[in-house]
């Protein structure tokens, strides 16, 4: 496990270093998962090394944006002064991003024959 | 025994009560979301930050004292980002088979993204740092960020405004997509992912592997189109 935790860091270190050296637009992290998926590809038995660490990780996703969530409610205030426009702005587009996005996904994978039945959600699933 | 206040002002002081509450937080979010039949409307997220909020409320304790405590839960944040790369392995092939579908979605989801809170908040009378804050609202945090700082916004409101995107955004996306009647996980998780960033893809983690991944994706695009149409949208308000 620790094994497997130094890895994520060298990957997320190296990153860190390559976006700040060549000044890319992705952060530290992107950059470092970039070169995650290069090097599975070359080596795919680390995939199956860090996978156990990964999934652990990824299962609990949603509890690292904890801290930062509760700085949303030490800027409340902001938003308050601002009222009804930003809180509209906020969820009236991510309704319309999400639902344009996923529809024109779909079509135009409908259209361009990229279907995927084995990636379809069952109609009695959540 | 000691006084109890001198024990409070130690404590409250140190990382380990910070850290240990917002484990015990989270732990009764995620309890309560399995309660609720892992529904999207009990986001553990919001009910983590909700009981933490009530916590610093009524300790008077003020938000900068917590993060000094929190930040290694949020470190991980960075591994957790390079640790998307497995599943993005392993979907591999699914993500060959769905460039075109993921070019088009990404291209319509980030603009609309983008245009539709500038136009909202524009015609509301918001301008200037605010407007500017908002543009990268669907960009993941750090990104946000330095977009927000190059076009004339402001990182803490950025920061505020990015969260709640993502909290709305994960609480949303499956009752959405259920009424438009989009079956496909890779159509659903890379909308919530291009919309929603990082909480996104938590929530699509918790629904589907194939979600989760296709949301990643979507998150890492979303960041570099933003980056770059987040100014020419702003232009084009005025601003």
């Amino acid at each position: 496990m620790i094994i497997s935790l130094a890895i994520i860091l060298i990957f997320q270190l190296t990153g860190e270093l390559l976006s700040r050296l060549l000044d890319l637009p992705l952060p530290g992290p992107v950059v470092g998962l970039c070169l995650l998926i290069c090097a599975c590809l070359m080596r795919p038995a680390l995939a199956d090394k860090l996978r156990p660490v990964t999934q652990g990780l990824l299962s609990h996703l949603s509890l690292f944006f904890v801290p930062a969530g509760v700085g949303v409610i030490a800027h409340l205030g902001v938003i308050r002064d601002y009222g009804i426009g930003l809180a509209l702005a906020i969820c009236v587009s991510t309704v319309l991003a999400i639902g344009s996005g996923a529809l024109v996904f779909a079509a135009v994978a409908r259209w361009t024959g990229a279907d995927d039945p084995s990636a379809m959600k069952e109609r009695s699933d959540d | 025994m000691t006084d109890p206040l001198l024990i409070w002002s130690y404590l409250a002081e140190g990382p380990l009560l910070w850290l240990t509450a917002t484990l015990v937080a989270y732990l009764i979010g995620d309890r309560l979301f399995q309660a609720a039949d892992r529904q999207s409307w009990a986001n553990p997220v919001m009910i983590a930050v909700f009981l933490l909020a009530l916590l610093l409320w009524s300790t008077g304790t003020d938000y900068q004292t917590y993060f000094e405590g929190a930040q290694f839960v949020h470190f991980m944040l960075g591994p957790a980002t390079v640790a998307l790369a497995l599943p993005l392995f392993d979907n591999l092939p699914r993500v060959r088979k769905a460039a075109f579908p993921m070019i088009a979605g990404l291209l319509v989801g980030s603009g609309v993204a983008v245009l539709s809170a500038l136009g909202i908040a524009y015609h509301f009378g918001i301008e200037g740092e605010v407007l500017a804050s908002l543009a990268p609202k669907s960009t993941t945090a750090p990104v946000a960020i330095g977009i927000a700082e190059r076009i004339g916004g402001q990182p803490t409101l950025t920061a505020t405004l990015v969260l709640l995107t993502g909290i709305f955004g994960a609480i949303v996306v499956t009752p959405l997509l259920d009424l438009l009647k989009v079956r496909d996980w890779r159509a659903r998780g890379f909308a919530a992912g291009v919309a929603a960033h990082g909480i996104g893809t938590a929530r699509a983690f918790q629904v589907n592997q194939t979600a989760g991944a296709f949301s990643g994706i979507g998150m890492g695009l979303n960041a570099v189109l933003t980056a770059i149409i987040a100014p020419f949208a702003l232009k084009f308000f005025g601003q």
